[in-house]
């Protein structure tokens, strides 16, 4: 079976597909985008999470052909996706955010060196708030966790620590005690905030 | 951007920025928030096919026949192995090799490897394994003490041949220790009060995410390259090379990325099996587990059983103890032996008593096997002496932390093993810091948190169930303190390895760190980059991937790592240092006394002296040169425990963590809500204070998934009921509460920078601090944990 959807914004091909095989092992196997992770494959973890049409989904659960002509964003598509939404456009066709809503983030990715902000690169403010506070340890849960936080800012930008708790009960860690990670999402809120008040918006 | 060349033109003595202290940031962070960064389950080589093992269905059972004719005869499948297939020596292990690569004619777990199968598909092999038909014939099963040593008991491996085989009682036993000290009948004379009580503690599973896997590469010498999650690479080679029948130089092992380990990964999974298949089919072999499979695949905390007896005089200082602690090893040795070793000389606690009789002993058993997880055997012990502590205390009438500060131990208290402790103890102390923080206020789903955040009526027992608005929720405070070994204990060679290079890249200093290491999550490769730029005063260090290609680290347990291999970062960066030096003094030593009579340090990219003054710029000296030194580094030697009276220098250093839970408990329903789970621990010296804080709020959180929710369930037949994160619970986000932290920071003078290992003791008293506090809420004894709804409501 042949299969055929956007991934982060570009038209991806996979050819040979088992009818069992999930958008996962897809994503994984077949078009080098190992980001999204496997820690269960029983949709229990959180850490394949990635956008199925704006939505959050569980990879793992998601059969590959239900995918077709429908748009994915996975964690490596992530700054993007919040670049194009904060400037109101869509890389995906999928984005809900208006402009007057959309967040004006200024993206400092981390040096590869001292793991300390630069001005040059460009991740999301989700993946910098998560460096900044420390909450990525082994990293496994990250890239689902950065999904589902990101949604969640997408909708509620200044969510409560029950909101965040709500948001990010489907994705498990097993290194950090999520505090840190509360504190990130917390983070990235109030960088967000911080900057739309700055600008009087 | 021109680089400075005069010397006298920089801030002199400028520190180099992401040194020690600093909370500086992990280097691999931009990779693991962009999904770029290559776990080892994201290894993936052109061609490469897919392994599969097929697991026994039975706990014990005679294996008659294996037919693998159909399954091999399956489209896509390239090779099948089981034990007749094995090209070398067939068993491995940590301790005793007692561990075979593919079962040897008899399973003795429920989930053990029978047969290997390589094929073009993840599922054609799962199908292909599938059609494998084995014959069995079931065995009597050995589940328990008793049926382990019982009359005519099955005996589980009768050709031991293990340095402890001629010391047990019985050849089920892996290992037994007692340690006795002073005279504990005769002390129990003084005593007004004596307390005994009986505890068990549950299986738990490391749980890590990542799960194992690996690829294996076979290279044109024959040999094979293996990119791997591991814990210890130089350990995998070191059992690897006997069973693949190769010179381990034929051996190449790379860590991928390895995602969370928690002693998880301190035994071989599918190493052997992937380079098996690799080295028969000569193609690239990968293997994932699945999260089922993982359930399988690695060795988890021992269950055990333990019974203490404590006497107190009535002003509450305690006469004695006796303990006996049974750890159930399940069916091969692991760590079983060290566990052991752990769960007796750390069995009475951070507490003085004098008169001490004391017994551990690990099984053989048909249940799965047990090994390493953080806290390793001292997690069991603290469970039982800390309920023990609070029943002493209430007999007593005291206040339960008053108690623990009265009988708390100390720099300079004699040990059970005789040994004494010879740096901070704070045990008092850290207490004193827990109770002192702030409670969280009552009705917090009306208040907030105590950090002035709003919460509501989720934040209740039950949660977005909205099973309560607040009616039958009580709540209970709880105390704990525990004490844990830093490193390899017992005599154990316990050294690292570190290579450090210096040299100049487009004009800049730059130094490389390459170390064996196991980066786990833990955060050594950021701490390595501290120390090097501490020491040698530059601003780039790279850290070389962790390969064999270098000495061997030593495991990334046991809170060793930042001690033993930062350690051994520290002394090659000082070697390097002296040439620096030396070379600085040829080169321009005539120009300045100083070079000859003053201390020299390396700081900002300059040389300067201990006054600050900057001889030249660092580019210089070594200009046109590469430094390039491998050093090993030990810690102080260690001694084993005395096989009869368990005396002996065993331990290196110990580390201190306290904690106070505040639990809610719906009394109804059985269901508890943790509140706040405060910690103070003693870290020695904070080299990467956000990390710190980090390692601590994990191992707390791992400590309360023991207290109220995770168990493997092992029935009665030895099967496993729950391998799934369905069945088995780990925390959420929703069930961790806030972990506030306090840091003390009492340099250990035998440690390199003072520093303590901190990553196993936040989990010894999270645990009995979430349970005293259900205990405080509830009235109700709770000897087992974890602690199960229906343990709450007499159901
Ligand atoms: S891997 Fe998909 S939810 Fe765990
Ligand atoms: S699982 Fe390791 S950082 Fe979350």
């Amino acid at each position: 079976m042949r299969v055929t959807f956007n991934v982060n914004g570009r038209p991806q091909e996979a050819d040979d597909v088992w009818e069992g095989e999930s958008l996962l092992y897809v994503l994984r196997e077949r078009m080098g985008l190992p980001g999204s992770k496997n820690a269960c494959e029983q949709g229990e973890c959180g850490s394949c999470t990635v956008r199925l049409d704006g939505v959050p989904v569980c990879a793992c659960l998601v059969a590959a052909a239900q995918v077709q002509d429908r748009d994915v964003v996975t964690v490596e598509g992530l700054a993007d996706y919040a670049k194009d939404r904060a400037a109101g456009r869509c890389g995906t066709g999928a984005c809900g955010t208006p402009l007057g809503e959309a967040q004006k983030w200024a993206a400092k990715p981390a040096d590869g060196q001292t793991g300390e902000s630069t001005e040059s690169g460009d991740l999301s403010p989700i993946q910098e708030a998560f460096i900044d506070a420390g909450a990525v340890q082994c990293g496994f849960c990250t890239p689902g966790l950065l999904v589902a936080a990101d949604e969640l800012l997408e909708r509620n930008p200044s969510p409560s620590d029950q909101d965040i708790r709500e948001a990010l009960s489907g994705n498990l860690c097993r290194c950090t005690g999520y505090e840190k990670i509360l504190d990130a999402v917390r983070l990235a809120a109030a960088r967000g905030e911080s900057v739309t008040a700055g600008e009087g918006v | 951007m021109g680089v400075t060349r005069n010397p006298t033109n920089i801030t002199q003595g400028s520190k180099t920025k992401g040194g020690l202290g600093e909370s500086t940031l992990r280097p691999d962070g931009t990779l693991k928030v962009t999904g770029e960064f290559a776990y080892s389950s994201d290894m993936w080589h052109e061609d490469m096919l897919w392994g599969f093992t097929l697991r026994s269905p039975h706990a014990h059972a005679k294996i008659l026949s294996i037919d693998t004719g159909e399954a091999l005869a399956t489209s896509g499948v390239y090779a099948i192995m089981t034990h007749d297939d094995l090209p070398a020596f067939t068993k491995y292990g940590l301790e005793y090799k007692d561990t075979p690569v593919l079962a040897d004619g008899v399973v003795r777990y429920h989930g053990e490897p029978i047969a290997i199968i390589a094929a073009d598909h993840p599922e054609t092999a799962r199908r292909a394994a599938a059609k494998i038909k084995v014959e069995f014939e079931l065995l009597p099963l050995v589940i328990d003490e008793e049926t382990a040593l019982a009359d005519g008991a099955p005996i589980l491996h009768p050709n031991r041949d293990d340095h402890h085989a001629g010391h047990v009682t019985h050849p089920n036993i892996v290992h037994r220790q007692p340690i006795i000290r002073g005279d504990a009948n005769e002390a129990a004379q003084r005593a007004d009060i004596v307390i005994s009580g009986e505890y068990e503690v549950g299986m738990q599973d490391q749980a890590f995410l990542g799960p194992e896997s690996g690829l294996a590469v076979p290279a044109e010498d024959g040999g094979v390259d293996l990119y791997i999650a591991t814990q210890w690479l130089h350990s995998d080679l070191g059992q690897l090379g006997p069973v693949l029948g190769l010179p381990e130089d034929k051996i190449r092992m790379t860590l991928s990325g390895v995602g969370g380990a928690f002693g998880g990964r301190e035994d071989l999974s599918m190493q052997a099996h992937a380079c098996l298949l690799a080295l028969r089919t000569g193609k690239p072999v990968k293997i994932v587990y699945n999260r089922f499979e993982s359930f399988f695949g690695h060795v988890h905390r021992h269950p055990a059983k333990l019974w203490y007896e404590h006497g107190v005089t009535s002003e509450g200082k305690i006469t004695h103890m006796k303990c006996r602690i049974v750890l159930d090893g399940g069916a091969y040795a692991s760590a079983s032996p060290a566990v052991v070793g752990n769960a007796s000389s750390l069995a009475v606690g951070p507490y003085v008593i004098d008169d001490v009789e004391i017994e551990a002993v690990a099984l053989y058993t048909n249940n799965p096997p047990c090994g390493a997880m953080r806290g390793f055997g001292a997690v069991q012990a603290c469970f039982a002496y800390e309920a023990q502590m609070d029943k002493l205390a209430a007999a007593l009438d005291m206040d339960a932390v008053e108690f623990r500060q009265l009988n708390a131990m100390s720099q300079g208290t004699i040990m059970p093993t005789g040994q004494p402790v010879d740096s901070p103890a704070p045990v008092a102390e850290l207490l004193r810091r827990v109770k002192a923080l702030p409670m969280p206020p009552e009705q917090q789903w009306l208040a907030g948190d105590s950090a002035g955040r709003s919460t509501d009526v989720r934040a209740l027992p039950g949660g977005l169930s909205n099973t309560t608005h607040g009616e039958g929720v009580v709540r209970g405070v709880g105390y704990a303190v525990g004490i844990k070994n830093v490193g390899f204990s017992e005599g154990f060679d316990d050294y690292s390895t570190a290579r450090v290079r210096l040299e100049v890249i487009n004009g800049e200093p730059v130094a490389m760190v390459h170390t064996a290491m196991a980066e786990v999550g833990q955060g050594g490769v950021t701490v390595h980059a501290q120390i090097a730029r501490t020491e040698l005063g530059v601003a780039q260090v790279t850290i070389h991937p962790a390969d064999t290609q270098v000495g061997s680290a030593g495991s990334t347990s046991a809170s060793r790592q930042t001690y033993v291999t930062g350690g051994a970062v520290k002394n090659s960066c000082e070697a390097v240092r002296e040439k620096v030096l030396e070379l600085g003094r040829a080169r321009f030593g005539s120009y300045h006394p100083a070079w000859a009579t003053a201390e020299l340090l390396l700081e900002g990219g300059k040389v300067v002296t201990d006054g600050g003054e900057v001889l030249a710029d660092l580019v210089d000296v070594i200009e046109g040169e590469t430094i390039d030194l491998e050093l090993e580094w030990r810690h102080r030697p260690t001694q084993a425990f005395d096989l009869v009276t368990g005396q002996g220098h065993g331990h290196v250093q110990y580390s201190f963590c306290a904690h106070r839970a505040v639990v809610e408990v719906d009394t109804e329903l059985g269901l508890v809500k943790v509140i706040e789970l405060a910690a103070a621990q003693d870290v020695g010296k904070a080299l990467n204070p956000l990390s710190v804080v980090g390692q601590i709020q994990g191992g707390t959180t791992q400590g309360l998934g023991l207290a109220v929710m995770e168990e493997i369930i092992v029935d009665k037949n030895a099967k496993v009921r729950n391998p799934s994160f369905t069945d088995y619970l780990i925390p959420t986000i929703l069930d961790t509460p806030t972990i506030p932290v306090d840091v003390l920071e009492l340099a250990d003078e035998h440690a390199p920078y003072g520093l303590r290992g901190i990553g196993e003791a936040p989990t010894l008293s999270s645990t009995p601090a979430v349970v005293a506090a259900i205990r405080a809420a509830t009235g109700l004894a709770l000897k087992r944990v974890p602690v199960r709804p229906e343990h709450l409501t007499g159901t």
